[in-house]
């Protein structure tokens, strides 16, 4: 893979100054500034993200009215009047008990993720008070071979968080690991890609559900008598299977469509079979692989989510689950703000792939 | 330029049916057939295709376009199969492309994720695997430099013009030292300026390395002003060799000297005349 690392870097350059000019890439440019630019990217963008919270707050206001009414009203129809004006009293009154349940409006929303944040430090001080506590114990019960005690409180919102960004980059990293060798294989040759289409086409839309239950089946077995942690291997190998295709049908195709004029020369200078492929067609398939990679990473972190869900391992889906099934006053808020947390993520994982494709391509600057 | 005449002689007796002295035959092209199978049936491109080309000629080919002249420049550089007939290098019928046949095709064809100097290093490292590191890349400099771009060695090839490029498919070909030297219309996507440049850059390697060298061109003046014999092809289907025109100009040449020649305009009218019939 020399090559394909020259390709990123040229020969100058260290590390360094690659992640320096890979965070400036990251930033799109900035333009010169004048009126125009002002307006195309400040105002209007701010304007539409007012725009977007006003209706929200319009709409969730009228949601609240009609909930509300309806509980008014049956409260009157059940228990006469009397009860009726006491349940509005207490519904303007901000009463927690019996505020009418329907979409969250922006502020209780904003309330909410304070909230989140404020449990987050809550609970990193009580690890570190916990993790103070137990130094010299967990010292002591080390130095006899005994296993250390560890926090066994509830996870974070921001533990949440980064237990789902762990199990979207294993998922990820397992679908690089098969999709790309086994595209060029398949690339490479049209027997080969001939007899594993029907494959990939039957796999392909096969839902998320249906993986977790198949690898459940699986990993079930497999980890039966170890102490492995069975519902993150089962999150991240279902998120890297559902989310592999993509990867694996561009690298076959980068491969297969390398540029004749490129293969003319391998020809020509009668590279072997390993020169051929890893200074010609790799390269020439990279920005390929890249987009395969692009869709493969905002494919997992949409899975991952309902993987979580389902497979109860740890992380926002559950985090979201947990939530609605709890049905707590401010659990509708909670799961809008998560619902914000987990597009603000994919959106961010998708800009850094953009990045790491428009490096590697070598003829025009792939789009958003 | 002795040697010019003398193949120039030849060259005129070829025309009449006399044949050269085997060694000094580079390439040698037999009763040559080529057949592409399409939905309406079988489509004969060359046929009975003849020609013997020297050691140290430049020969260049005109002809119709679609006449099939890369058909032919394909098959000699292995990389299109012979459906009948034969073709030699040096008395050696050809296995499949190497690197004794180099080719500069009409795209420059560079890797456009590799350097100038990692393009032509990529064939000079093939070629001489048994040379040091820094020997090969003193080779790929040197006939970069012969191009002229000895400040673009660490451009990425598809930060250089066309032109540019097409210089260093130029140095890439030569560094692998090739016994012929194949082109296919490699200037016909340049502008005239550059074209004419390219065309100095091109005779002044070749005058100095003298490998044979096989162009096909749509421009009958880059014709006259490169060859030591025109090749004319006629139109196809079953295209063949139509009229060989030997051009007697000393070498070296300058273009004003060839434009200002009594026999340029002879030699010009002759090849128009070919091709408007
Ligand atoms: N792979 C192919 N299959 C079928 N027909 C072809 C193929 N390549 C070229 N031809 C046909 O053969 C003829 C000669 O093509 P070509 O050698 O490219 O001509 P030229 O280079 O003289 O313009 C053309 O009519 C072209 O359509
Ligand atoms: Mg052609």
């Amino acid at each position: 893979m020399k090559q394909s690392v020259t390709v990123v870097q040229d020969e100058k350059g260290n590390f360094g100054t690659m992640v320096k000019d890979f965070v400036i890439k990251l930033i799109p440019a900035m333009p010169k500034w004048n009126g125009k630019t002002l307006v195309r990217k400040v105002l209007i963008p701010l304007a539409s993200i007012i725009l977007f919270v006003g209706l929200w707050h319009v709409g969730a206001k009228a949601l609240y009215n009609i909930e509300a009414d309806y509980k008014i009203q049956k409260a009157l129809t059940d228990q006469g009047q009397e009860a009726a004006d006491q349940m509005a009293a207490c519904i303007a009154s901000g009463d927690v008990s019996c505020q009418p349940n329907t979409l969250p409006s922006p502020a209780q929303v904003w309330t909410s993720f304070n909230t989140l944040i404020a449990d987050h430090k809550a609970i990193s001080a009580d690890k570190a008070e916990f993790k103070a506590k137990t130094a010299a114990l967990n010292a002591k019960r080390e130095a006899e071979g005994k296993a250390p005690i560890v926090y066994t409180g509830r996870p974070s919102f921001v533990d949440q968080i980064f237990t789902s960004l762990k199990t979207v980059f294993a998922g990820f990293l397992l679908a690089l690991i098969i999709a790309v060798p086994v595209g060029v294989i398949i690339g490479l040759s049209t027997t080969l890609r001939n007899s594993f289409n029907w494959l990939i086409q039957i796999f392909k839309p096969v839902s998320p559900v249906v993986w977790l239950l198949l690898v459940f089946m699986i990993v079930k077995t497999m980890t039966k008598d170890s102490e492995s942690d069975s519902a993150f291997i089962i999150s991240f190998i279902s998120v890297g299977l559902c989310a592999m295709w993509a990867t694996l049908v561009n690298t076959a195709m980068g491969v297969a469509t390398v540029d004749k004029d490129y293969i003319n020369v391998a020809k020509v200078l009668k590279l072997g079979p390993i020169q051929k492929v890893f200074k010609v067609i790799l390269p020439s398939s990279l920005p390929l692989i890249f987009t395969g990679l692009r869709i493969t990473l905002s494919v997992a972190w949409m899975v991952l989510i309902a993987i979580e869900l389902l497979a109860q391992s740890p992380g926002l889906g559950s985090f979201v689950w947990e939530e609605f099934q709890n049905g707590a006053n401010d659990s509708n808020s909670k799961i809008i703000v998560a619902m914000f947390v987990i597009g603000i993520i994919g959106f961010l994982l998708d800009r850094i792939m953009l990045t790491v494709q428009n490096m590697v391509s070598f003829n025009k600057n792939a789009t958003a | 330029m002795e040697m010019v005449v003398e193949v120039s002689k030849q060259a005129q007796g070829h025309e009449n049916g006399v044949v050269y002295p085997s060694d000094n035959i580079m390439l040698d092209l037999h009763d040559l057939k080529k057949v592409y199978p399409t939905p309406k049936g079988d489509y004969v491109v060359l046929e009975h295709l003849n020609l013997q080309i020297l050691k140290e000629e430049f020969v260049t080919i005109i002809g119709h376009s679609g006449c099939g002249k890369t058909t032919m420049l394909s098959m000699i550089a292995g990389l299109n199969p012979i459906s009948d007939g034969r073709i030699s290098v040096l008395g050696n019928p050809i296995k499949g492309p190497g690197p004794d046949r180099g080719v500069i095709f009409q795209a420059p064809s560079l890797m456009p994720w590799m350097t100038a100097l990692q393009n032509v290093k990529l064939g000079v490292n093939q070629v001489f695997p048994h040379a040091s590191k820094s020997q090969r890349k003193d080779i790929a400099m040197y006939y970069l430099d012969k191009v002229g771009l000895e400040g673009a060695f660490h451009k990425k090839a598809n930060e250089l013009s066309q032109g540019m490029q097409q210089r260093v498919g130029i140095a890439r070909a030569f560094a692998i030292k090739p016994k012929v030297l194949l082109l296919d219309e490699p200037f016909g996507m340049l502008d005239s300026l550059t074209r004419g440049e390219l065309q100095d850059i091109l005779i002044e390697i070749w005058n100095k390395e003298k490998i044979t060298a096989v162009m096909i061109t749509h421009d009958v003046d880059e014709a006259i002003f490169l060859a030591d014999r025109v090749v004319m092809m006629t139109s196809g289907p079953r295209a063949k060799i139509g009229d060989v025109l030997s051009i007697d100009f000393e070498r070296p040449r300058t273009r004003k000297s060839v434009l200002e020649h009594d026999d340029y305009y002879k030699y010009r009218k002759h090849l128009i005349d070919f091709l408007e019939h």
